[in-house]
Parts: C-alpha cells; sequence; structure tokens
C-alpha cells in the first residue's frame, strides 16, 4: 500500500564544536522533517527529529550523536537561539521554519 | 510552552538554564553573572596584583579563546592594569595544529593582544608529525605533554610573563579528580583542584574558570559569536579520559550540580604529609637547566632516545638502562637551549601595590 507524500515542514540545522564532522563535514543543512512521527499521529518533535537525523543526514559513528533516543550527554541544543532544556527537549514540538543547533561540547578546549 | 522571563532580571525572555543552579536567565543577565563569577574567582584567590605581565594559553580552541575574550573584559570592567599576551604552542600537526593557529591568529587581531607561537620544531628540533613517525601511536601523548609543558614555561620566559592563565574548566577539573582516583593517585588528587600551581623556578600557573561549567563556556562562545576551532588531536585517542569523560556527562545528565560537586570533593583531600615527602625534590637539569626532578629532565630524557632512535628511553627504566649501557650520550647530540629565567622589568615582586 502506498501513502501520499506526507507534509513537511522545513527547518535549518546548524552542527557545530566538532559535530559537523559527522555530518559531511557541513555546518549548515535546511532538513524538511515529515510534520507527524510515520505511522503515528504524533506530531514532530525534538526527539523524532534526533532519530530521523541519526538514520538521514549522519554519515558516521552515530554513536558520538545519538544514544538511548536522545543526543549523546555533552551536546547542546538550542531550539531558536534558545536552550532546549527551556523548551522541553524532546518534548518540544517543531514548527516550520525552527532553526535547530547543535554544539559538541566534548571536544579540546 | 509559552516563553518564559529570566529569573534575575524579570523582563527579558529566559534563553538559558544554567547547570550550577537550575536558575533560567536571558543572555545580558547570563554574560554578566559568567563574567562576575569569573571575576569573583581571580579576586577571591588573588590572582593578579596590578602591573602583572599575564599570557594566556591559547590553542584556539573554546575555552582558550573563551578566556581571552573575558580576561580582556575584566581586565577594562574592573582595572586589574595586567599586560595580556597570547602564548602558543605549535606542536606541529598537519591538519590540527595548523587549523587552529589560524584561529589563535584572529583572535590576535580581534582582542588586540600581542601573539607568541613557540613550536615543538624550534625548541627540541621535532615536530609531532616526526615523533609519531618514528615512535608510531604508542606513548606519543607522553611526548607531547612533557614537550608542552616545559615549551609553556620557555614561551611564558621569552615574553618575560610572571604568570600563565589556561582554560581548564570545572568538567576538565572534575575530569582530572576522577581519574586520579581510579588511578590512586592521591598526590596528584591533592593539587589537582589548586587553583594556582608554581613549581621551584617556572612560571606561575591558574585556572580562571575553575568553577566555570563547559556548557556555559560553550553558550557564551555561541552567543557571543565567538571564533573558535574544534577538532579532536589526530594523535590523541586518550581512552581513560574519554571514559571519565563520558561519565561525567553521564553524571551531569541526571543532576547538573555533579561537576561542581566533584570539584569541591577534590578540593576537600588534604594530602598528609607522608604522602607530600614522598614527591621528590626539585633541581634543575644538568643539559638544559630546566626544573626537574632528576640529573635530566624528562625532556632532555625524552630527546636523547628520539635523537639516539631508542625512544623508549624516556618512559621506562628498562629501556633507559639498555641507553645507558650504550655509552654517554654523544658530544654532537641535540639538546634544548639552556633555560635562563628573565626577570621582567616592573614584575609583581618590586611593586607595593596590594593584590586585586
Ligand atoms: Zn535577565
Ligand atoms: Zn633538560
Amino acid at each position: 500500500m502506498s501513502s501520499p507524500t506526507p507534509p513537511t515542514i522545513r527547518l535549518q540545522i546548524e552542527f557545530s564544536g566538532g559535530l559537523e564532522l559527522l555530518f559531511s563535514h557541513t555546518r549548515k543543512h535546511t532538513v524538511n522533517l515529515p510534520s507527524t512521527v510515520p505511522n503515528s499521529t504524533r506530531p514532530a518533535d525534538a526527539s523524532y527529529l534526533i532519530l530521523y537525523l541519526r538514520d538521514n543526514l549522519l554519515k558516521e559513528r552515530p554513536e558520538l550523536f545519538e544514544e538511548k533516543g536522545t543526543v549523546k550527554p555533552g551536546i547542546l541544543v538550542l531550539i531558536n537561539d534558545t536552550d532546549w532544556e527551556l523548551e522541553g527537549e524532546g518534548e518540544y514540538e517543531l514548527k516550520d521554519g525552527d532553526e535547530i543547533v547543535f554544539i559538541s561540547t566534548l571536544h579540546g578546549g | 510552552m509559552a516563553p518564559k522571563s529570566c529569573a534575575l532580571c524579570k523582563k527579558a525572555r529566559a534563553m538559558l538554564k544554567r547547570p550550577k543552579t537550575g536558575q533560567q536567565i536571558c543572555r545580558d543577565c547570563f554574560f554578566f553573572v559568567f563574567e562576575t563569577e569569573v571575576h569573583n574567582t581571580i579576586t577571591e584567590a588573588k590572582l593578579f596584583s596590578p602591573g602583572d605581565r599575564v599570557a594566556i594559553g591559547a590553542s584556539g580552541g573554546k575555552d582558550s579563546t573563551v578566556l581571552a575574550h573575558v580576561m580582556k573584559t575584566l581586565n577594562e570592567r574592573y582595572n586589574y592594569r595586567l599586560e595580556l599576551f597570547l602564548l602558543s604552542i605549535d606542536e606541529g600537526i598537519t591538519g590540527y595544529r595548523d587549523d587552529s593557529l589560524e584561529t589563535v591568529k584572529r583572535n590576535q587581531q580581534q582582542y588586540d593582544m600581542p601573539l607568541k607561537i613557540l613550536s615543538y620544531d624550534e625548541l627540541y628540533g621535532w615536530t609531532m608529525d616526526a615523533i609519531v613517525e618514528q615512535i608510531g601511536r604508542k606513548n606519543n601523548c607522553t611526548f607531547c605533554g612533557v614537550f608542552r609543558r616545559q615549551a609553556l614555561d620557555r614561551g611564558a620566559n621569552m615574553l618575560g610573563v610572571d604568570h600563565i592563565v589556561t582554560g581548564h574548566n570545572a568538567d576538565d577539573i572534575a575530569e582530572t579528580v576522577l581519574m586520579n582516583i581510579m588511578r590512586g593517585d592521591i598526590a596528584r588528587l591533592g593539587r589537582c583542584t589548586s587553583i594556582v600551581t608554581q613549581g621551584e623556578d617556572t612560571i606561575r600557573r591558574s585556572k580562571p574558570f575553575k568553577y566555570a561549567y563547559e556548557k556555559e563556556i560553550v553558550m557564551y562562545a555561541y552567543f557571543k559569536k565567538l571564533d573558535y576551532f574544534s577538532t579532536e588531536c589526530i594523535y590523541s585517542p586518550d581512552a581513560y579520559r574519554g571514559h571519565a569523560r563520558a561519565f561525567l556527562k553521564d553524571l551531569e545528565a541526571a543532576r547538573p550540580s555533579a561537576i561542581i560537586d566533584i570539584v569541591h570533593s577534590g578540593e576537600a583531600f588534604e594530602v598528609r604529609e607522608e604522602v607530600k615527602a614522598t614527591q621528590k625534590l626539585q633541581q634543575t637539569c644538568q643539559r638544559c637547566g630546566y626544573m626537574s626532578s632528576n640529573t635530566l629532565c624528562k625532556a632532555c630524557t625524552l630527546l636523547e632516545g628520539l635523537e639516539r632512535g631508542m625512544a623508549d628511553a624516556g618512559i621506562t627504566d628498562r629501556a633507559r638502562k639498555r641507553l645507558e649501557a650504550e655509552g654517554p650520550a654523544p658530544e654532537n647530540l641535540r639538546t634544548i637551549p639552556f633555560f635562563r629565567p628573565t626577570t621582567t622589568p616592573g614584575s609583581a615582586a618590586s611593586t607595593v601595590e596590594v593584590a586585586i
């Protein structure tokens, strides 16, 4: 059974602090994310985005990015320039045009 | 989620949750509290005196880049009257240090501070690339660590500075506390949390970011759009530190105060006198004049091993004996230039002003 192309939301994604090395050595990406989690009615949230990025955009060493359904400890996430800890972390419901930044703190100082 | 307002100014929108306190604060309040806490660390430990010449150990990475920015800001805001310099060590690692040095050179322009770069090549006659080519990837971090420590002191001496500040943050210190506990290294455990260290005739070193969380340093760099370089050293899989770091980050995720708690625990360990007594007395190296606990300093021993094609000589006692059995060092052996500590004009010792 084929389904019609699901509606998507357009997100600006940025990787830095060394994380860009895992994503084709590219800092900025535009991602069209399905607006609901496949096979469910759950709206796309930050947790889904992390798994989506791991499966669709990441090129190497997934264990340095994702762990237990969220980002590996030591990776900071900003949603529209705000610490995602103030936005509900993985439960934040994404909107069209959101800018999500992932910064690794694990690389040398 | 409705935007929350800042817990400090009650006006602007909160943009960051502080790991130390859980407070939700806005960008401007964050800059202010972060800088003020570093200022408090500096004043409580009386790190500087007016007129001090201070070198910032600059790697181009996040910590030292933020440190340079904050030191410049505080020096102006609180009139510390410090002369600030950037000091970088070029280990000679292609594709790693050459890129990060470009960042340091941009920092020099942005912060308007004199920059001194000292390379392993000019000091020891060897780059890390050449060392790894000869010895492989075992023990290369030992060479790099010993060479860097001496190079920083010598670079500081060339600049005529009294003091080196480094970007070590609370996470780094907590990590070191854990590693020293796990290794049973009690002597180091007692020392690793001190904010200032000073050997016999080496330059004072201190850590103004001792209580600053890595998360906040990275957020500060991000919000200020500071220019830094981030990649792992291509030769350094320090597996042990890597595990300690991953463990610490897991702890932090469960309880953000864990990092500062571990730093405080480390501070609470006092080294008993018997343990201290086993640390060797300091003298100066016969060959290069640098401080040493033996007749030859660690760098000279390592360098002799490299030059004579027996790189293990500086690592294990057995290899050292094998080297000695081959006879004394040849006359024409390449050595490190002799270290002559300079006394600086107007250094802290000659001023009577109170410490900041
Ligand atoms: Zn505020
Ligand atoms: Zn020596």
